[in-house]
């Protein structure tokens, strides 16, 4: 059984009037533990498509099925990092993530303990008590895996969760979701205009393509790749992916994979 | 100098003040000068039971207060926060808004008649306004990203308002509270005035007037004027201490 099961999704907006198609004929499945990440530009229907998981949008055609079950709406089972990080600025780290618990059903002593747990997991346990505009951007990004993590939800979903991140804080960050991640076992869906970060954290990268947005490649990544960013096996895959967004490298161009692809 | 120069108009109408009560025609009872009013406020606290006064005055105005602040925030997070509950009441609520304040005097002292229920009737009344308007304002623009975290979380509805609109609506709930507290300040002189007479700031300018001492109702004046100055100063003092953690 697939952890998450989308087939045959479209989804139309419509803006003054005319209809703008977000999603086109989308289907995807995920295993359990498994690590997707999804690539492409933006406004190829890839937040849709998380919020169409999440239950936070209702997709026209097709169907989200996750654990088997269709989609009704929100629930614990799945959690969101969001591109800003949208801690509440008056509550603490600590508060913020225990906030994520109201409905969780664990008793104070309970939530208390898993709110550390998940601090401590990312690495805040000194800033627990820290407020948001106290932190830095890979702080409080942090403090926002810790939230989508806490009620140890089956999947895991994150739009752009570092895009907004200076580039060593990015590279820093990759590492620690790669860690954290397959630390909980956790299925995880992330979507990225990075495609190295990609190919460093995915199994399996599924290429988006805008107006309407659909689906056009999908790719497994050897897990010799992740070992080392420059190793020759990184650099093929990502520059294939690349070529599939567009984007020509000089090495693609000069045919240095045609017999190794 | 920074601090001198807010103390530099009041001190130039003192002595405008002054001048005028000593140099023109114009007799010190109809305008008594300065000093003599300060004196008169010194001798009712000291003797004329200008404390009583001023401590029903204050009594009256914060009962007031507090039911038209609770109230005025309690509609204001409906009206910002459900929907159906804007539709329906809010045309009404801003009807209301057009409707000067003093027109309500009759109809309140008809139901509440003109004794100490009426006042604070009306103190509510005009309390309650700004705490609605600005609980209203603060609710609603708050950012759509909160609400639709909210739903991740599966916060209910009462966790919404704890947890995000009343913390997010925090600074114009306290600007709300604070124009709250100064219209009902207004109001409490207004009741005092223009319903039946009892103990108060209000009544003490009525007994001023009829017996004719100017002193008493301008003593009576300045104190209105610093008391809403003092008022006005603890709420922004407040707000600050309340807010100062956010801005870290
Ligand atoms: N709520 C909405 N109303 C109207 N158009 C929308 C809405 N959400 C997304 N769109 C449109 O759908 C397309 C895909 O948007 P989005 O999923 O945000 O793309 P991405 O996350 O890949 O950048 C864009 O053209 C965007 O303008
Ligand atoms: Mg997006």
């Amino acid at each position: 059984m697939f952890a998450l099961e989308i087939t045959g999704v479209d989804r139309t907006f419509h803006v003054a009037g005319k209809p703008v198609p977000a999603l086109r004929d989308i289907s995807l499945s995920i295993r359990e533990g498994e690590f997707v990440a999804i690539v492409g530009g933006s406004g190829c229907g890839k937040s849709t498509l998380l919020r169409l998981i999440l239950g936070l949008d209702r997709p026209d055609r097709g169907e989200v099925r996750v654990g088997g079950q269709p989609v009704r709406g929100p629930g614990l089972d799945r959690g969101i990092v969001f591109q800003e990080h949208r801690l509440l600025p008056w509550l603490t780290a600590e508060t913020n993530v225990a906030a994520a618990l109201r409905r969780s059903g664990l008793d104070s002593a309970q939530r208390r303990q898993r709110v550390a747990e998940y601090l401590d997991l990312v690495g805040l346990t000194a800033f627990a008590k820290a407020w948001p505009a106290q932190l830095s951007g890979g702080m409080a990004q942090r403090v926002a895996i810790a939230r989508a993590l806490v009620n140890r939800p089956r999947f895991l979903l994150l739009d752009e969760p570092l895009g907004a991140l200076d580039a060593l804080t990015r590279l820093r960050l990759q590492a620690e979701l790669a860690r954290i991640v397959r630390h909980g076992g956790t299925t995880a869906l992330l979507v990225t205009h990075d495609v190295d970060e990609a190919v460093f954290l995915a199994d399996r990268l599924v290429v988006m393509q805008p107006h309407p947005g659909r689906i056009s490649d999908v790719l497994t990544v050897d897990p010799a790749a992740r070992r080392d960013r420059s190793s020759a096996v990184f650099l093929r895959v990502r520059d294939k992916v690349l070529g599939m967004l567009g984007v020509e490298t000089e090495a693609v161009r000069a045919g240095a994979y045609e017999t190794a692809a | 100098m920074k601090r001198v120069l807010p103390l530099l108009v009041p001190l130039v109408a003192l002595a405008v003040w002054e001048a005028a009560a000593r140099l023109s025609h114009v007799s010190h009872e109809l305008l008594p000068p300065p000093e003599k009013v300060a004196y008169r406020l010194w001798d009712g606290f000291a003797h004329g039971g200008m404390t009583g006064d001023l401590a029903a005055s204050l009594l009256r105005e914060l009962s007031g207060f507090v039911i038209g602040a609770t109230g005025g925030v309690a509609l204001g997070l409906l009206l910002g926060l459900s929907r159906p509950a804007c539709r329906l009441l809010g045309p009404l609520f801003l009807g209301y808004r057009q409707v000067a304040l003093f027109a309500w005097v009759p109809l309140l002292s008809m139901w509440f008649g003109g004794g100490e229920q009426g006042k604070v009737a009306f103190i509510a009344l005009a309390a309650m306004a700004p705490s609605a308007v600005n609980t209203w304002r603060g609710t609603s623009a708050l950012p759509h990203s909160y609400i639709e975290l909210s739903r991740v979380l599966m916060f209910r509805p009462l966790d919404y308002v704890r947890f995000v609109a009343l913390p997010g609506a925090l600074p114009a709930i306290l600007t709300g509270l604070r124009s709250s507290l100064i219209a009902a300040w207004l109001a409490t002189v207004g009741a005092e005035l223009f319903l039946d007479v009892a103990p108060g700031l209000g009544g003490r300018m009525n007994e001023g007037r009829e017996t004719f001492q100017m002193d008493l109702v301008l003593a009576s004046v300045v104190l209105l004027g610093l008391l809403g100055l003092t008022f006005s100063r603890l709420a922004v003092a407040a707000e600050k201490s309340l807010l100062k953690r956010r801005a870290a």
